[in-house]
């Protein structure tokens, strides 16, 4: 019962970094009808940059606690990654609004891939230790363990999810965001500049992939070019999982998937008699794809996508 | 003489959602004739059209053509038993010639695959020089053999449109099924679809004709039934429907 | 260009021009090699590239299906060859025979002591035809449940399987040795053409002894892999002027339109699949035993998206184009790399970039420069009004064929 506790706890940890990403993805093909492919290195430039600034802060700020070097890293990272982010909108994906389909998907990976040539560059190839600022005790809960970074992790998924969907209901950004995510032309008939909306929704998404960027390199203590990709597709497949476009169907896809993996990776040892073991963990969130693809690909949530007819 | 009916379509219900898009509708187009679907916009036209052709599924209905039942269930398989539509915007493949339009026309009644195309053995040959030199005979039959080696989105819109009805031609259809082929023509252009709408029935085909234009509509079909809310209201030869009070009253407004 | 090569029009000076392009690259080696090994040993990758890009061409360029994980087959047809042309087999039966004893001896049993012993070593005229028929049988398992996805989601699926195949390449070494894991297969057969191995004797630095004259291996490899591209280009040319070609152009141009028409758009998809898989699966068969071991990681995604940088670079769709971009996207690294890193050096006093991160740039300009500048493509491909067609120009003819 304990391991079962502790994976519940690990997958709730790992979903709600999966549920940040996946909002990301989410709203971007809610508006835009495209998977922003570089959204992964947009999570791993959060990390680099947070790293770096820890790096600093360790040495001129020491005594500050934990937390609130934590909440620098974070807050200067989100800027730097909301730049990328737009930047990529602007350069990689507005010019091709009208090109055929496989056009923005093509140069998505392309800037994928120059973005992780230039954190190679900049950073190096070998994975960073990223500095460990928060204490290190793990607190005891109902048999399980958790690290005071995954407290953290949890407070902040939860505080920005509560953030994004009081944005989105309550206010007029939000509205708005809503009517183009609906249908853009009527939006724009109704005073809506899209194009404002949809950048704003490139910004919105950075900054949710940022603090899981952050938090993921502290949570796994370590960050490096290519980080960004296999978290990235996870969360996409999360969010295909709750209803891509969906922003509930995002952190419900994010949770569940984080709690798939870590169950799955726990127990498929036994399940399988030994023939799998835990290192299969990154097949789940494509098989999780393939099959909600297959058998309903408007996922558990119901897929809310822009009638861009 | 019985004359033979090509398609014989009873008891067609379609809903989507809340919406009864089709109900009970039918009909039976004998061979040789050209029959009209008309009806004001949103009636329902085009999706018994999808419906017939296998784009949509119908909640019911029985479908014959040329008096077998046949199933549409795939568009594919909707073609192979004898039904070509055209549609209401263009869908050409527009990277192709016109020439190699019309010869995918002819994919449905051909048979090579890949070890043919490799291998070009005599039978291979024969068949690619048949599917060419039919399509090129399409296109002078439609009147634009001179653009078979046009690239298709670079055709004028009136020859995208015959392009259009050469290459459904091409699968030698028992019914010939045209959604709205004078869409966006001028008068010029109407004239010369009509001829060769003629021309095609003199050849013993029978086509269903969904169109907006009634001036053309009533001059050229042979019977035709009349769609409003996606239910039948009048069925019969022009002159008669066109004085169907249930008809005027559809197209020109009144209580609904 | 597109003057030289126009066969119908020209044919005396297409066939012309391509015998001086074949005699080029016949002569290419016998030049490079005044200069070592290693421009002969990129032209061998470089054309293992364009059979992987050939394939690929089919299934994007051709059907308009982006398949992200084409790596894979190039995987699956390198380490088919691992298991049947290296020690590796013996491997595999001693690991059940010590996991599953029941299986394993049923195994033993069937094979032999010979191979439990030495493993399987079966010859390149084996390998290459299963290596197509196996790599094409699971390009079909691939694209059966990824036929009614839309393009971006068809992009992930299919990598999600490619990274599958990773996956288990990588940890198929527990509990029963499959595949070795991490380090890969060794010690796989070179190609034995009439008895000569293309690997040269034992001792001989690599050489081939052929009496009256000696043969570097790469360049022996060079002419194999050159003889084999021309065999799938031929293939390729002929799928494009087909009823199947025109039926997958047709599918990528307008689908239901295509439907319409009565293509059975699931078949015909399966087909790009599968000859798409095949290329990649001779591909891979030959890259085993040239370089002699396989290991997971020649088989990353980064892999799937050179080979898709490549097409996209030369022009979807376009035969020549795809293979002018291959052997840029190829060469063109490596070109740099010899040329680059003195210029840092004697600049900055190290090299600051190296030749991996020059080959990502690389690709990752390619495909959004391209997309964005030149969507067609380097060599796209030339317009129907453009190419003359005899048949066209002439007026018809009557040819007997009734209508209705």
């Amino acid at each position: 019962m304990d391991t079962f506790i502790q994976q519940i706890i690990n997958g709730m940890v790992l979903g709600s970094m999966y549920a940040l990403i996946a909002l990301g993805y989410t709203m971007v093909y809610g508006v835009l009808n495209l998977i922003n492919f570089a959204h992964g290195e947009v999570l791993m430039i959060g990390a680099m940059i947070a790293l770096t600034l820890l790096k600093y802060v360790q040495i001129y700020l020491p005594d500050l606690p934990g937390v609130v070097k934590l909440l620098i890293a974070i807050l200067g990272a989100i800027p730097v990654c909301v730049i990328v982010n737009v930047v990529i909108e602007r350069i990689a994906y507005r010019p091709l609004r009208n090109a055929p389909r496989l056009a923005p998907l093509i140069t998505a990976i392309g800037v994928s891939i120059l973005l992780q040539t230039f954190a190679m560059m900049i950073w190096g190839r070998s994975p960073i230790p990223f500095p460990q600022v928060m204490p290190s005790d793990p607190i005891h809960i109902a048999g399980a363990l958790i690290s005071p970074t995954q407290v953290m992790l949890l407070a902040l998924a939860a505080i920005s999810m509560v953030g994004l969907v009081l944005l989105v209901e309550r206010t007029r950004l939000g509205r708005a965001m809503r009517a183009t995510a609906e249908n853009p032309r009527i939006a724009g008939l109704m005073g809506v500049d899209s194009n404002r909306i949809i950048v704003m929704t490139f910004v919105i998404g950075a900054a949710l992939a940022a603090v899981a960027g952050v938090m993921w390199g502290a949570n796994y203590s370590s960050a490096q070019f290519a980080m960004g990709f296999v978290p990235g597709l996870k969360a996409f497949s999360a969010a295909v999982l709750g209803g891509i476009g969906n922003i509930y169907g995002a952190m419900l896809g994010g949770i569940l998937l984080g709690l798939i993996e870590s169950l799955g990776a726990g127990y498929i040892g036994d399940l399988t008699g030994g023939f799998f073991g835990s290192n299969y963990q990154d097949i789940f969130a494509f098989v999780v794809l393939i099959v909600v693809l297959t058998l309903r690909p408007s996922g558990i949530m119901g897929e809310r996508v822009a009638d861009r007819a | 003489m019985s004359e033979q009916i090509i398609l014989n379509i009873a008891g067609v219900n379609k809903r989507f959602g809340g919406l009864q898009a089709l109900s009970n509708v039918g009909l039976k187009i004998p061979k040789g004739q050209i029959y009209g679907l008309i009806g004001p916009n949103g009636a329902g036209k085009t999706t018994f059209f999808n419906v017939i052709t296998g784009l949509y599924q119908a909640d019911s209905g029985t479908f014959e053509l040329g008096g077998e039942p046949y199933s549409p269930s795939a568009p594919h398989e909707v073609a192979k038993a004898g039904i070509a539509r055209t549609f209401q915007n263009i869908r050409l493949f527009n990277e192709m010639s016109a020439l190699e339009n019309v010869m995918v026309g002819r994919h449905v009644r051909t048979h090579q695959g890949p070890l043919g195309a490799v291998l070009r053995h005599k039978a291979a040959r024969q068949e690619e020089a048949e599917i060419r030199a039919r399509a090129l005979e399409l296109l002078e039959f439609v009147g634009i053999r001179q653009f078979a080696n046009r690239t298709s989105r670079h055709l004028s819109y009136g020859d995208q449109r015959r392009l259009e009805i050469a290459r459904a031609l091409a699968t030698d259809p028992k019914l010939l099924a045209l959604d709205e082929p004078a869409a966006g023509m001028n008068a010029t252009e109407k004239l010369g679809l009509r001829e060769l709408l003629v021309k095609i029935k003199n050849e013993g085909r029978t086509i269903l004709l969904i169109e907006h234009d009634v001036k053309l509509v009533m001059g050229l079909c042979d019977q035709m039934t009349v769609l409003d809310y996606g239910k039948p209201i009048a069925q019969g030869i022009p002159s008669v429907v066109q004085k169907d009070p249930a008809v005027i009253e559809a197209y020109l407004g009144g209580a609904h | 260009m597109a003057h030289f090569f126009d066969v119908t029009h020209h044919p005396r000076r297409t066939y012309a021009s391509l015998a001086a392009l074949l005699v080029l690259f016949m002569l290419f080696p016998i030049f490079a090699s005044q200069y070592g090994n290693s421009w002969v040993r990129i032209m061998d990758f470089a054309l293992l590239y364009i059979m992987l890009a050939l394939g690929l061409n089919i299934v994007v360029g051709f059907a308009g299906l982006l398949d992200l994980g084409y790596i894979a087959f190039y995987a699956l047809g390198a380490y088919m060859t691992g298991l049947l042309a290296s020690p590796q087999f013996a491997v595999v039966l001693e690991s059940f025979v010590n996991q599953y004893p029941m299986i394993g001896n049923a195994l033993l049993w069937i094979f032999g002591p010979e191979i439990a012993q030495n493993g399987i070593h079966l010859s390149v005229w084996f390998i290459v035809p299963l290596g197509a028929g196996l790599t094409a049988l699971f390009g079909m398992l691939l694209g059966l449940p990824v036929l009614k996805l839309r393009g971006d989601y068809l992009a992930i699926v299919t990598l999600g399987f490619g990274e599958i195949i990773r996956i288990f390449m990588n940890n198929l070494n527990a509990p029963v040795n499959i595949t070795n894991g991490p380090q890969g297969i060794n010690l796989i057969d070179p190609i034995r053409i009439f008895g000569v191995s293309l690997a040269g004797k034992p001792g001989s630095n690599a050489t081939l002894d052929l009496g009256w004259f000696t043969l570097p291996s790469v360049n022996a490899y060079y002419y194999l892999f050159l003889l084999l591209c021309i065999a799938i280009i031929f293939i390729t040319i002929r799928l494009q002027h087909s009823r199947l070609g025109r039926a997958w152009v047709a599918i990528r141009e307008d689908e239901i339109a295509a439907k319409a028409m009565g293509i059975n758009t699931r078949n015909i998809k399966l087909l790009a699949f599968a000859m798409g898989a095949s290329f990649g699966g001779v591909s891979g068969a030959m890259f085993a035993s040239f370089q002699g071991f396989v290991s997971p990681e020649s088989f990353s995604l980064m892999e799937s998206i050179a080979v898709l940088a490549m097409v996209v670079l030369g022009g979807m769709g376009h035969v020549p184009g795809v293979i002018l971009g291959a052997i840029i996207l190829a060469a063109l690294p490596e070109v740099l790399r010899h040329t680059v890193a003195p210029v840092q050096m004697a600049v900055f006093g190290k090299v600051l970039i190296d030749a991996e991160v020059l080959r990502q740039l690389l690709y990752g300009l390619a495909m959004v420069m391209i997309v964005l500048y030149r969507p067609a493509g380097l060599w796209p491909a030339p317009l129907h009004e453009d190419r003359p067609d005899p048949d066209v120009d002439k007026p018809a003819k009557a040819t007997g064929v009734v209508a209705a």
